[in-house]
This record gives structure tokens, C-alpha cells and sequence, in this order.
């Protein structure tokens, strides 16, 4: 039988403000434990929760960037458990009313065809603390640092079909709240969290199958790798006569499978209730309006700009915007360099090749963009050729130096003095008159391919630093 | 909708609160008086009624985005029952 | 022995200012009442009288560097459900028997800047939960109009401290009836403001909707000076009102002839003492004579106040009742063998019976599958009662009606029988899920006993309900009587 894959994911973003969501406490990564816990966040008796302006925006933002609509009065919930993670025994978050409605966002698929994923909503909530389970003498140690960090969970609808689309949107969601600057993206440090819904249905049926919720995984191979190994699983289940049993699981990275999460005897039942101690959260339009007033140009407006304003391929503008560091970093080589399309090539083979090669990422590059600009500007006023280019680029990544600086110091401007030229053209016909004699004689399809070996010669006696275009032109000239 | 002992143990559960067996019956009985008072309401013809949350029509105040407390986990953990190395410990969590 | 404990606020600011007595003095003269008397009525979970002295001394270089404000140096209690740095704050519960709070709740801040004197810390139901302050930890107040009795509750210790003049002044807080309900059957005043006009931030919550901070003190001046110090905007509380507050003292004087005073017909039915409504009904002949209009107002679904009462209270405490797991602060139990071994015998351990109750209910009203037919039903039968207040309120300016059904019950009596426990808050509890403010003020006594005459203000109407309260007070003398023994 053929099976449809249905996937949905729900993801868990830390918005990038200085303090938490309902107290004056700092939401800075790698504290030491419970220094950045106040009573607010310790659930302490008699202490109540006030909102942080800073993360209603950036739900704001993010909202406005998927299309959706801002709801103009939401409210805040409790969600009751117990987990030691969980100082109050009730997370604060949004169940009913949420602040971002139904919205949008478009993945290219490998095919190359574009995609309209749904997104249902996304909320405000608090994020919880942290288990430490190295052993404490049998103890698991609890950091509440985390506790009340300002969270938005995003949630798909079940639009996905693939593991591949997921990752694809995933990435997409990544993309956009790092462009919006709304989080700073950091997987290792769990910015940025993804659940997964997975189901399949033979294929042509209308009703989803029974799902299973993914937990822990914490980056988009891994998301990848259990969506995979989940959707085989629930196949293999259904096709052995078998039922798939609605429940969390957990993907174990290092056996590279999802297992049943040990669920207590109980089903959840959350009870959730408006938060008494917060009012509704009513958004006017002038609140909307100044909020995304400053909003930074989005991936894909940026993209369609690349391809118009530089003329830049499709798939070299959705390189170029797949961040916003990288897009930032490529405007600001054009702006120096002034060719677009030769800045593109720069950063995209010589730059990110040896990115790759030192294993380093954009924004520690010892070469800055204005750095590179100035190379590619030497390049496009024929003051070096490419070639030598790649020389100084290789320099500028040891000494960090400018491009200016290493070709004087060596001297390695470009002859474009075509009586130089002309010399060193005479001399080489001069030194090779068997050769010329050859291609006089030769087959004039050939002569192009022949017409190599002088070019060489007369760019080895000049040291390189011939144009080469001239070279080329002068030689035809004389030989021909 | 009566009251039943198995409903009394899984409430008892969801607020983790220990009841003695031999204590079940009788708080059983205590909680379906109470729900009987409660359930006076059903009297009442509620259809198109606005539930109300909140005593006073208000809308929530925003806090500017400041850090504004320091670190005092040390005053703060004194009354903890059981702290090592600045953590909470509880009996051990088993994912 | 002086007499100073026999003073109004008024009467000790002046003497402090005179120089007739320090506030060391005052503070000495009340902590020897205490000492004298609390073993029998055992009013105080706390006596902080260290710091109390201490304060006293500040109070005092203050005064005398002319730098006193109208309650410098008074001393006062405050219920044990505020949190005060340093000192027990246990909220009646053997879940905070080990608490020491680590600061300060908005109340307890801006009375200590006002410059008054914390004696200890009140006695009261367990988290505020009861009427007869019989689910204290720490045992029941005595009634110091009769010992064999409740004071009420839950601010049973500060109502029957300051009726037997152990503190000229207490703090009360009112979820349901808590301070106007101890005020009645101590023979006080009590006031719970409207809903946000005292800042919650530091009072340990029962039922965030509902719970109010309010003063509680022989005379309605007196409880006008003190709210007058409570009251305002506190950023750190979402529901506390941004908006000035009234000038109290002011309002006391304000004629009130021509005031219209609704007399709520529903409170006046079946289940009222007889002994209680004659004492309201002779309170309302002086205030004809004084020139108010009685007008008859209705509160039709006032009945159905008490059941919703009892879902919406215990639903939001049963959440804010979570964060006592034994993990953070609180008692946690010996030996835990797992995480639900700890929460499970800490929590049972910690929490007595009536909290345990009032849990279970609330959690049963959230479930799944119940929360239409409980927390939502209540959540509306609340909008209509609101909705009854708005329009008695069109026909008065004040509401009146007696704030409980009887004089104070014996010991025991209701402490097996939860219902008819909670039917001891009928006339109060209404006011609570409206959010308006009304008060407790003594009327004639009825089999010897205290009575309570409620008057029920509407939004941000503290002024005009004190103002009736104080000029009644002017014509009669049922504020000033003393139990005996205590005079």
C-alpha cells in the first residue's frame, strides 16, 4: 500500500528580550544556577506576574511577517501541572485567545516549486527551568534560570508531507526570526525547539491517521532523522495489522530511533483557566503600527530585491538571503565593490570555500565584507585579474589586511599599458616562431585553442599581471 | 453528576495530594455536599451571559523590557528545604 | 494601667505629636496587652516585638525631627497572609510554619514608610480559608466578647485583637467576606476596598479574583486614615488601579443627608437571626434621622452567589495552591522515595483539612469535561450578580444589609458541616465577585453579642462609604463598647 505522510510542527522560539516575560529578571544564557531566578520566577508566595512590552512586540513582528492577523485582545492562561521545572505547578501561557492568529509562510520545495504552509497560530507562554540529571547522590538538581524566559510557540497545521517540507519549514521559520531579530536562533542553547505531530494515511484517504508527538529535537537533522525513522515506524505498525498508539516520543539521537516516553498513568488534563493575576492583553493599531515601523526587511522580499536590484540568479539570491548576516554581509561587499554579480561569486566560492575549509562560520570571516568589497572593486577596474585576485584574497584571510595594501606592497597590479603589453607580445612571437609559423598554417577551428599558448607565455614573462583580455586581443592581432 | 470514590482518587492525584484510603469515602461524601451547594447554579438560565474573569473591565499594563533584579539566591535559598551548589533538589527525575 | 489602648488613631497621633507619650511607650503598653492577654484569645501567630520596638525608636526620632506623618508610631498587626522580610509569614498553614519570607508585601512596605509599628503578625484560617479562623494551624481566636466563641474569619486574629485593644489597628484581607465577616462578629470596623485598590503583590493569594487588602479598626476614621496609607497604583501588580486615590479623611465629613441607601430586600429573608435584623433595622432609624433616604433594592440572584463563590474561590486557589510542592520553601516531608512521593505527603502533610477540600473542589471544577458545567457556569452566574449590582446601584448611592446571618457561633459548632460553614459568608460574598467595596461597621448588640451593619459601595466608592460609616458613628456609641475584661 502507499502511505501519505501528515506532519505538523510546533515550535518553541526564546524571544530575544533583556528580561523575562512577567518579571525583571535576566533571560542571559549560561548563568550560573538560579542567579537569574527572582520570586517572580521562583513562584514564591504573594508574588504576581507583569508582561513584558518587549516580547508582546516581537510576537507583534513575527505575526505581521507571516501575513497573520494580530489579535486585538488575547488572554493569558494557566496550564496546570506539577514538575519541579515548573515552580508554580502552572505554566503561563495562551490557550484560547492568542496574540497571532492564522498565517502563512512559503518553502521551495526540491523540485523548485514554492509552498504554502499554514501556520494556525502562535502564543505567548513562559518558559520552564532546567532538570540537571547527573546524579546528586540519587537527587536531580533544578536550575530555574530558564524559568520565564518569553517563549512564542508557532504551530503548523498538518501541511507537511515530508520530512524533507519540514525541514524546509523549520528552516524557514528559523529564518524569519532571526531576520526579525526576534531570536537569536542559537539551537545548541535551545532557542530555538521543535515538536513534531507525525501521522500517515494510506494515500487518497481524507481522514488523518492516528498521531504521534516528537519530542527533543533539538536540530533540523535530527528532525529530519525521527520524522524518517517515525513515519517507517507507524507503516511498519500499520502494515502488521497493528495500531498506532497516540503518544509522545522521544528521539534518541545516538540509536537514532523514537521511543514511547514512559507517560504517567494519567492523561494530561491541564486545566486550563484565564490567569487571574493578568488582564486581557488588548493591541491597538498605533501599538501594531510603531512596532512594525522599524521591521526589517523579510527573507523573501529580500530575495525578490537581490534578483531585481542586483540581477542576481534565483537560487544565488535565496543562498545569499538564507541569513540575515549573509544577506547584510553581501550588500555591504556590493556597496564597496559596486559589481553585484562578481561580489556574488566572490562570496559565494572563494569567501564561503574557505569558510568551510577553517570550519568557521560568517560572522567571525577574518576577511570583513568591506574587506572583500575592496577586492572585488580591484577585480571589476581591471587593476588585478582574477586570477592574481585569488592570491590576494588568500593573503587578506592570513593578515587580515586590505586588498589595496597587498597589491602595492607587491606589486601586483595589472599591466594595462598596451605598449607593455605589446612588448612582451613581441618578444614572446619573437622567441616561438615555429609556433607561429604552426598556427599561421593551422586549421582556423583550431587556431583559438592554440592561440592558449601564447596567451601563457606572455602572462608567465609578465608575471601575470597582463590584462588578459588585452593579451588575447593584441595576440590575434599579430597573428592574424 | 454524582460523585464517585474513583473521581475522588484521580482529583486527589491531579492536585498531588496523599489520601488515606480509610479517609476516601468520607471526604467523598464532604465534596458531594459542597457540590451540591454548587450546583444550585444550574437554576439559573445562562445562555447568552458573558462569563466574567475579572471584577473590573481593564486591560493588562506592559512592563518595559528591563533587567531590573540582581542575583540574591542566597537569601532566597534559605528557605529552601534541600539546595546543593546553588540547585533544587528533588528525588530523582527519570525521562 | 494607661489608657492609651482605649485611644482612636486620631487620638494616639495627637498624643504622639503632644509628646504625652513616645511611640516606645505605645508599642510597650500594647506588646504588655498581648502578653497579658493572648494566651486566651491567641490572636497572634507572631509577636515580632524586637522589631517592633526598634521601629517604635525610629517612629519616634522622626516625630521629633517633625517629620511624622498622620500614622507615624502607631502600632498595628498585620494578618499573617502579608509577607514581612524577615518574620514568620505562615498564612495560618503548617506549609509555611518554616517560612520566613524574604520580602516585604506592597501593605506591609507602605504602612512601615507611613511610619507604623508592626506588633506581630495575626492569627487567621488557613490561607484565608474559613469563616471561623478554626482552620488556623495554630489553632482558633477566641471571641473576646465570649471565649466559648469564634471570632470569624478569616481575619479572625485581627478582628479579635483589635476588639479586645491588643493593636489599635489591623490589616484584613477579604476574598469572600474575611474582613467584613470577623468585623461583624467582633464588633468592629472592617472595610474591603473595590477590587484593585489596594496592591496585592506580597499577600499571598487565594483566589486572585477576588482577595482585597482592607483595613480593620475600631471606627470608620480610623480605617480612613489607614487606607488612606494601603491604597494606590503598584506597577508590580497587573490588577492593582492606576487611578489617584481619594482623600479619605475629607470624604468623613461630607453631610450626607439626601443620601439614598438601598436596603437590600434579599438579606433580609429567611436564615437571619432574628436579634440581628432588629439591630440592623434600629441602625437604619438613625440614619433616617440623620436625613438618608431608605430605599428598598433588589439583589435578585444574590442566592446563587455562594455556589458560584464556591467555584470560582477554590478553582483559583486549587492553581495557586500548586506552587507549595516542597521543593522551593514550605514543608516538605521526610524521605521522599520519588518525585510524587514528595509532592503527594508534603502537600498532605502541609495542608490541613479545609484546604484540602477547597483543592479538590477546585481542581474538579477545572477537569476536563466539567469546566462548562462549573468554572464557565460560575464564571457567568458572577456576570449576572455583577450585573444585579449595577442596577441597585441606579436607584442608591450605597447598599445596606447586615454582614452576616447571626452573632458569632460556638466553637465547633460548624467546624464538621463545610456548607453551612460557608453559608456564614451569604451577605458577603456577592460584593467579592463583583469587585466592589463595602464594609463592616458595629450596629446594637444582639444576645450580647456584636452585629455587623454592611454598607456596599459602588467602583472606587471607599469615600462615600466611609463618610456614612463615620457620621453614624458620630450619633451613636456601638463602636465603643469594650468586651469585658478587655476594656
Amino acid at each position: 500500500m502507499a502511505w501519505e505522510t501528515v506532519i505538523g510542527l510546533e515550535i518553541h522560539v526564546q524571544l530575544t528580550t533583556k528580561s523575562k516575560i512577567f518579571s525583571g529578571a535576566s533571560t542571559r544564557f549560561g548563568a550560573e544556577p538560579n542567579t537569574q531566578a527572582c520570586l517572580v520566577d521562583l513562584g514564591f508566595p504573594g508574588v504576581l506576574p507583569v508582561l513584558n512590552e518587549g516580547a508582546v512586540r516581537r510576537a507583534v513582528l513575527f505575526g505581521t511577517a507571516i501575513e497573520a492577523e494580530i489579535a486585538r485582545r488575547s488572554v493569558f492562561a494557566r496550564k496546570n501541572y506539577f514538575y519541579p521545572d515548573l515552580p508554580k505547578g502552572y505554566q503561563i501561557s495562551q490557550y484560547e485567545l492568542p496574540i497571532v492568529g492564522r498565517g502563512h509562510v512559503e518553502i521551495l520545495l526540491e523540485n523548485g516549486e514554492r509552498k504554502r504552509i499554514g501556520v494556525t497560530r502562535a502564543h505567548l507562554e513562559e518558559d520552564a527551568g532546567k532538570s540537571l540529571h547527573e546524579d546528586f547522590h540519587g537527587y536531580t538538581g533544578i536550575d530555574l534560570n530558564r524559568a520565564g524566559t518569553p517563549l512564542l510557540e508557532i504551530v503548523s497545521e498538518p501541511d507537511l508531507r515530508s520530512a524533507k517540507e519540514a525541514v524546509a519549514y523549520a528552516k524557514k521559520i528559523h529564518q524569519i526570526v532571526t531576520y526579525l531579530g526576534i531570536c537569536d536562533g542559537n539551537m545548541q542553547e535551545g532557542s530555538f525547539r521543535m515538536d513534531a505531530n507525525v501521522s500517515v494515511r494510506p494515500v487518497g484517504r481524507k481522514e488523518f491517521g492516528t498521531r504521534t508527538e516528537l519530542k527533543n529535537l533539538n536540530s533540523f537533522r535530527f528532525l529530519e532523522r525521527a520524522i524518517d525513522f517515525e513515519v517507517e515506524r507507524q507503516i511498519d505498525v500499520l502494515e502488521s495489522g497493528g495500531q498506532v498508539v497516540q503518544e509522545t516520543r522521544l528521539y534518541d539521537a545516538q540509536k537514532d530511533e523514537t521511543r514511547s516516553m514512559r507517560t504517567k498513568e494519567e492523561a494530561n488534563d491541564y486545566r486550563y483557566f484565564p490567569d487571574p493575576d493578568l488582564l486581557p492583553l488588548v493591541i491597538e493599531d498605533a501599538f501594531i503600527e510603531e512596532t512594525v515601523k522599524g521591521m526589517p526587511e523579510l527573507p523573501e522580499a529580500r530575495r525578490r530585491r537581490f534578483e531585481e536590484e542586483y540581477g542576481l540568479s534565483a537560487y544565488d539570491a535565496e543562498v545569499l538571503t538564507a541569513t540575515r548576516p549573509q544577506a547584510d554581509y553581501y550588500e555591504a561587499v556590493v556597496a564597496v565593490a559596486g559589481d553585484a554579480k562578481l561580489a556574488a561569486n566572490w562570496m559565494m566560492v572563494e569567501l564561503f570555500g574557505a569558510l568551510n575549509k577553517a570550519g568557521l562560520s560568517l560572522e567571525v570571516s577574518p576577511v570583513s565584507a568591506e574587506a572583500l568589497g575592496g577586492l572585488v572593486k580591484r577585480i571589476a577596474d581591471d587593476t588585478i585579474s582574477g586570477k592574481i585576485a585569488k592570491t590576494v584574497f588568500e593573503e587578506m584571510w592570513r593578515s587580515g589586511r586590505a586588498a589595496d595594501e597587498i597589491i602595492e606592497e607587491k606589486g601586483l597590479r595589472q599591466i594595462t599599458d598596451s605598449s607593455a603589453i605589446e612588448a612582451i607580445v613581441d618578444e614572446v612571437l619573437a622567441e616561438n616562431a615555429q609556433q607561429v609559423e604552426n598556427y599561421r598554417n593551422a586549421d582556423p577551428k583550431k587556431q583559438p585553442k592554440m592561440l592558449g599558448f601564447f596567451v601563457g607565455q606572455v602572462m608567465k614573462k609578465s608575471q601575470g599581471k597582463a590584462n588578459p583580455r588585452q593579451v588575447n586581443e593584441l595576440l590575434r592581432n599579430k597573428l592574424g | 453528576m454524582s460523585l464517585q470514590r474513583e473521581d475522588v482518587e484521580k482529583i486527589a492525584h491531579l492536585a498531588r495530594l496523599a489520601v488515606p484510603e480509610e479517609e476516601l469515602e468520607h471526604l467523598r461524601g464532604e465534596l458531594a455536599g459542597i457540590l451540591h451547594l454548587v450546583e444550585q447554579m444550574d437554576e439559573l438560565d445562562t445562555g447568552d451571559i458573558t462569563p466574567m474573569a475579572h471584577p473590573l473591565e481593564m486591560t493588562q499594563r506592559l512592563r518595559v523590557d528591563r533587567v531590573t533584579e540582581e542575583n540574591h539566591r542566597d537569601q532566597y535559598q534559605a528557605v529552601a528545604p534541600l539546595v546543593e551548589n546553588g540547585l533544587y533538589l528533588v528525588p530523582r527525575v527519570i525521562e | 494601667m494607661s489608657d492609651l489602648h482605649r485611644k482612636s488613631l486620631r487620638e494616639l497621633r495627637e498624643g504622639l505629636a503632644a509628646g504625652s507619650f513616645t511611640s516606645v511607650e505605645l508599642v510597650e503598653h500594647f506588646l504588655a496587652r498581648i502578653r497579658e492577654h493572648d494566651q486566651t484569645l491567641n490572636t497572634l501567630i507572631t509577636v515580632s516585638d524586637k522589631e517592633a520596638l526598634q521601629q517604635a525608636g525610629a517612629a519616634d526620632e522622626r516625630i521629633q525631627k517633625g517629620e511624622a506623618g498622620p500614622l507615624t508610631g502607631i502600632p498595628l498587626i498585620h494578618k499573617d497572609i502579608f509577607c514581612t522580610r524577615g518574620v514568620k509569614t505562615s498564612c495560618g498553614s503548617r506549609m509555611l510554619d518554616n517560612f520566613i519570607s524574604p520580602y516585604d508585601a506592597t501593605v506591609v512596605e507602605r504602612l512601615a514608610d507611613a511610619g507604623m509599628v508592626m506588633l506581630g503578625k495575626a492569627n487567621m484560617d488557613e490561607f484565608a480559608m474559613g469563616s471561623s479562623n478554626e482552620t488556623s494551624y495554630y489553632g482558633p481566636v477566641k471571641n473576646p466578647w465570649d471565649t466559648e466563641r469564634v471570632p470569624g474569619g478569616s481575619s479572625g486574629g485581627s478582628a479579635a485583637a483589635v476588639a479586645a485593644r491588643l493593636a489599635p489597628a489591623a490589616t484584613g484581607t477579604d476574598t469572600g467576606g474575611s474582613i467584613r465577616q470577623p468585623a461583624a462578629l467582633c464588633g468592629i470596623t472592617g472595610l474591603k476596598p473595590s477590587y484593585g485598590r489596594v496592591s496585592r503583590w506580597g499577600m499571598i493569594a487565594f483566589a486572585s479574583s477576588l482577595d482585597q487588602a482592607g483595613p480593620m479598626a475600631r471606627s470608620a476614621e480610623d480605617c480612613a486614615l489607614l487606607l488612606s496609607a494601603m491604597a494606590g497604583f503598584d506597577e508590580r501588580d497587573s490588577t492593582c488601579v492606576d487611578r489617584p486615590v481619594d482623600d479619605y479623611l475629607a470624604a468623613l465629613e461630607r453631610p450626607v443627608k439626601g443620601l439614598r441607601v438601598g436596603v437590600v430586600k434579599e438579606f433580609f429573608g429567611e436564615g437571619l437571626d432574628s436579634g440581628v435584623g432588629a439591630s440592623i433595622e434600629e441602625a437604619m432609624k438613625v440614619l433616617e434621622g440623620l436625613g438618608v433616604e431608605l430605599v428598598e433594592v433588589s439583589l435578585p440572584h444574590s442566592r446563587y452567589s455562594v455556589p458560584a463563590y464556591y467555584v470560582v474561590a477554590p478553582a483559583e486557589a486549587s492553581s495557586n495552591l500548586a506552587r507549595y510542592d516542597g521543593v522551593r520553601f514550605g514543608h516538605r516531608c521526610d524521605d521522599p522515595k520519588d518525585l510524587e512521593d514528595l509532592y503527594k505527603r508534603s502537600r498532605a502533610e502541609g495542608f490541613g483539612a479545609e484546604v484540602k477540600r477547597r483543592i479538590m473542589i477546585g481542581t474538579y471544577a477545572l477537569s476536563a469535561g466539567y469546566y462548562d458545567a462549573y468554572y464557565l457556569k460560575a464564571q457567568k452566574v458572577r456576570q449576572v450578580i455583577a450585573r444585579d449590582f449595577r442596577n441597585a446601584f441606579e436607584q442608591a448611592d450605597l447598599l445596606l444589609g447586615p454582614a452576616s446571618p447571626e452573632v458569632a457561633f460556638r466553637l465547633g459548632e460548624k467546624s464538621d458541616d463545610p456548607v453551612s460553614m460557608y453559608l456564614s459568608d451569604i451577605y458577603t460574598i456577592a460584593v467579592n465577585l463583583a469587585g466592589l467595596p463595602a464594609l463592616s461597621m458595629p450596629a446594637p448588640r444582639a444576645h450580647g453579642l456584636p452585629v455587623g451593619l454592611q454598607l456596599i459601595g459602588n467602583y472606587f466608592d471607599e469615600g462615600r462609604l466611609l463618610n456614612l460609616a463615620h457620621q453614624l458613628q458620630l450619633a451613636t456609641d456601638w463602636h465603643l463598647q469594650t468586651p469585658e475584661g478587655f476594656a
